[in-house]
């Protein structure tokens, strides 16, 4: 769109030959208003979204006194960490650590679950044609639109029947149902799987099922992507299905066991009178510390998976 | 895409034997049978079951189903804070779609007019808050709200705000969380409709800047329409998912220590009340008969909005 070719990272300019490119870009089809106004909308939103984040890992550094006295974004010292790291390990006889690996073990049985269940389905969908085919697709639909947590309330009821509540099964199995990577198999695969190269696997003796496994599935690899960051994280993020589903606190994931810890400790509000019940002693850095606890391995997923999760990966995910 | 999807269709005169072609199915219905079948039970069958308990009568600790005609469905109506819920929902709907919608657009667009290393710094930073859900957000919230230690206190005072009670109150709550909403929304979405606008086709923005538009013309009369289908996707998912919000006011409201004690009231959204029918007052009936209106609402909406736009047409 711009006038002039891309800088290639690879080519040696001056200074002054960047400048240049620069002032074309920002004069070219937006003038220098416009170029101001998008500036200022981007830089704004920018902040937005980032200095929340970078206040909860600096607020495990400080103090309670600390948070009040110094800078919202000032550093407070590595040791105060420590404590809090300390604190929360030692909160309930180290129930934290149990969180984390049920968090983590929820997660992955989900993860694979779901991918075992939703590639095969959805790739059979965009493939072949049989009676029935419509009205998966249509169901698929009607039900990526309910939210999970539309389901939480009736769930329970279910698992109820079952005798399936208070057990890991009651997270784990429901998370087996991914409606949006069906859908999303389904369209990857009938938009970008050319026929002539199965009709050649066929020709050569491949059986639907190697088909799958030998050429569609390798060919996947954004799509694998993109789905295990959306299931992992909506996986690790679960709260309203195990705060619903499981009352053992042995059995919580890091989201429900986050929410007992401040709501049973003084950790938001260490300086006011408690209430009775509340255990005290815990300050802000200890809450922050727990929540990045459920951050930080997000964003490292995220990392991993970005090249699949931004850009044009949805292209085609939803037809217009 | 037609012939695409058919390629089994297609080599149907290559075999000629029932026998082969029941083989051919098996194996689509081998496929696809695990799925189905968890979709009966974790996304139809709740639902289902759901649909036979509100008609059934809990009075005596059990299920006695078809007992209670649609009694649940009048307990719903007449609990005095029915009414209330609806209209905090209503009111949340009102200001976190439209404005949710509208921001996300906007930012999309305005990356996407210059793509580059910046444009994509500025997506990924964008995305982060997206890592944050939940009871966390409530805490992370908590914290940026609070005058005396936020990050944004002179923002806060600057409004007149000194205390946490003066931020968080019945009325401000539909904004709050709409704020945090998009906190943890927006990336995803920023991202659908970046990738959205990318496969645009280069010709088409050519042809209109040769016609003399300039970069906010083309994006708005030639980009937005184009991503029309998307916008709708996002109205349709957004609606159905603040419909049923439940974790922020619960997290909020769920305890007198996080400072906020009275001004979030224990039960603010529908999702709540049914929630407090079924574990605070044993009714399974009148929580199941709340959860199907809010089911009916989220799904009524993409229904229209569908026929309306014929969007989703699968087979076209």
């Amino acid at each position: 769109m711009s006038k002039i070719d891309p800088i290639r990272p690879d080519s040696r300019i001056t200074l002054l030959q960047r400048w240049n490119h620069f002032w074309v870009k920002t004069r070219g089809d937006m003038g220098i208003l416009g170029f101001g106004l998008r500036w200022a909308v981007l830089l704004l939103f920018a902040v937005y979204f980032f200095v929340p984040m970078l206040w909860l890992v600096l607020a495990t550094s400080k103090s309670a006194p600390q948070l009040l006295e110094l800078h919202p974004l000032a550093f407070g010292s590595f040791q105060r960490i420590q404590e809090a790291w300390q604190r929360i390990i030692e909160y309930q006889d180290g129930e934290v650590l149990l969180w984390a690996f049920n968090s983590i073990r929820y997660s992955l049985w989900a993860l694979v679950l779901s991918l075992a269940i939703s590639l095969p389905a959805g790739y059979i969908l965009a493939v072949a044609r049989f009676p029935g085919r419509r009205l998966v697709l249509w169901l698929t639909l009607i039900t990526m639109l309910l939210p999970a947590s539309a389901l939480v309330l009736p769930m329970f009821m279910e698992m109820n029947l079952f005798h399936l509540v208070n057990t890991q099964w009651a997270v784990i199995l429901p998370a087996a149902f991914f409606p949006f990577g069906t859908y999303l198999t389904y369209i990857y695969f009938a938009s970008s799987l050319p026929p002539e190269l199965l009709d050649a696997a066929r020709v050569d003796g491949c059986s639907e099922v190697q088909l799958f496994w030998h050429i569609a599935l390798p060919l996947a690899s954004p799509l694998l992507g993109l789905l295990a960051f959306l299931n992992f994280t909506a996986n690790w993020n679960n709260f309203f299905g195990p705060y619903v589903l499981l009352n053992d606190d042995k059995l919580f994931n890091l989201p429900v066991g986050i929410q007992q810890f401040v709501v049973a400790t003084s950790a938001i509000r260490p300086g006011f009178n408690p209430s009775p019940g509340v255990m005290v002693g815990y300050q802000q850095a200890e809450a922050a510390l727990f929540g990045l606890l459920m951050v930080v391995p997000v964003a490292i997923v995220f990392l991993i998976a970005q090249r699949y999760v931004i850009g044009g990966a949805f292209t085609g995910s939803v037809k217009g | 895409m037609a012939n695409q999807t058919s390629s089994l269709h297609l080599n149907k005169p290559r075999f000629a034997s029932f026998s082969h072609w029941r083989r051919r199915y098996s194996t689509a219905y081998l496929l696809v049978l695990p799925y189905v079948l968890v979709m009966l039970l974790f996304g139809l069958g709740p639902g289902l079951y759901a649909l036979l308990l509100s008609f059934a009568d809990f009075s005596t600790g059990m299920p006695s189903y078809f007992a209670a005609g649609f009694s649940n469905y009048l307990a719903v109506f007449k609990d005095f804070r029915f009414a209330f819920t609806m209209g905090n929902i209503v009111e949340f709907l009102v200001i976190s779609v439209p404005l949710g919608i509208a921001m996300v657009v906007i930012l999309a667009i305005l990356l996407q007019m210059r793509p580059g290393p910046s444009s994509t710094a500025l997506r990924t930073l964008y995305f982060i808050g997206g890592a944050v859900t939940g009871p966390v957000l409530v805490l992370l919230a908590i914290f940026m709200l609070d005058p005396s230690i936020s990050p944004f206190q002179d923002l806060l005072k600057g409004m007149g705000f000194h205390l946490l009670n003066d931020v968080i109150y019945p009325g401000s709550l539909p904004v709050i969380f709409t704020l945090m909403g998009f906190f943890v929304g927006a990336g995803l979405w920023i991202a659908i409709h970046y990738g959205a606008l990318e496969a645009i086709s280069k010709e088409v923005i050519e042809a209109a800047t040769i016609d003399g538009c300039n970069a906010w013309q083309i994006a708005l009369l030639i980009k937005f329409p184009l991503i029309r289908p998307y916008v709708i996707y996002q109205f349709i998912v957004i609606f159905a998912l603040n419909v049923q919000l439940f974790v922020e006011p619960q997290v909020l409201g769920g305890g007198n220590n996080l400072g906020v004690g009275g001004n979030v009231p224990a039960v603010w959204s529908p999702n709540q009340l049914a929630y407090n029918f079924a574990f605070e007052m044993g009714n399974f009936g009148a929580a199941s008969a709340l959860s199907l209106m809010l089911l009916a609402i989220g799904l009524g909406s993409a229904y229209l909005i569908v026929r309306w736009t014929g969007f989703f047409n699968i087979e076209n």
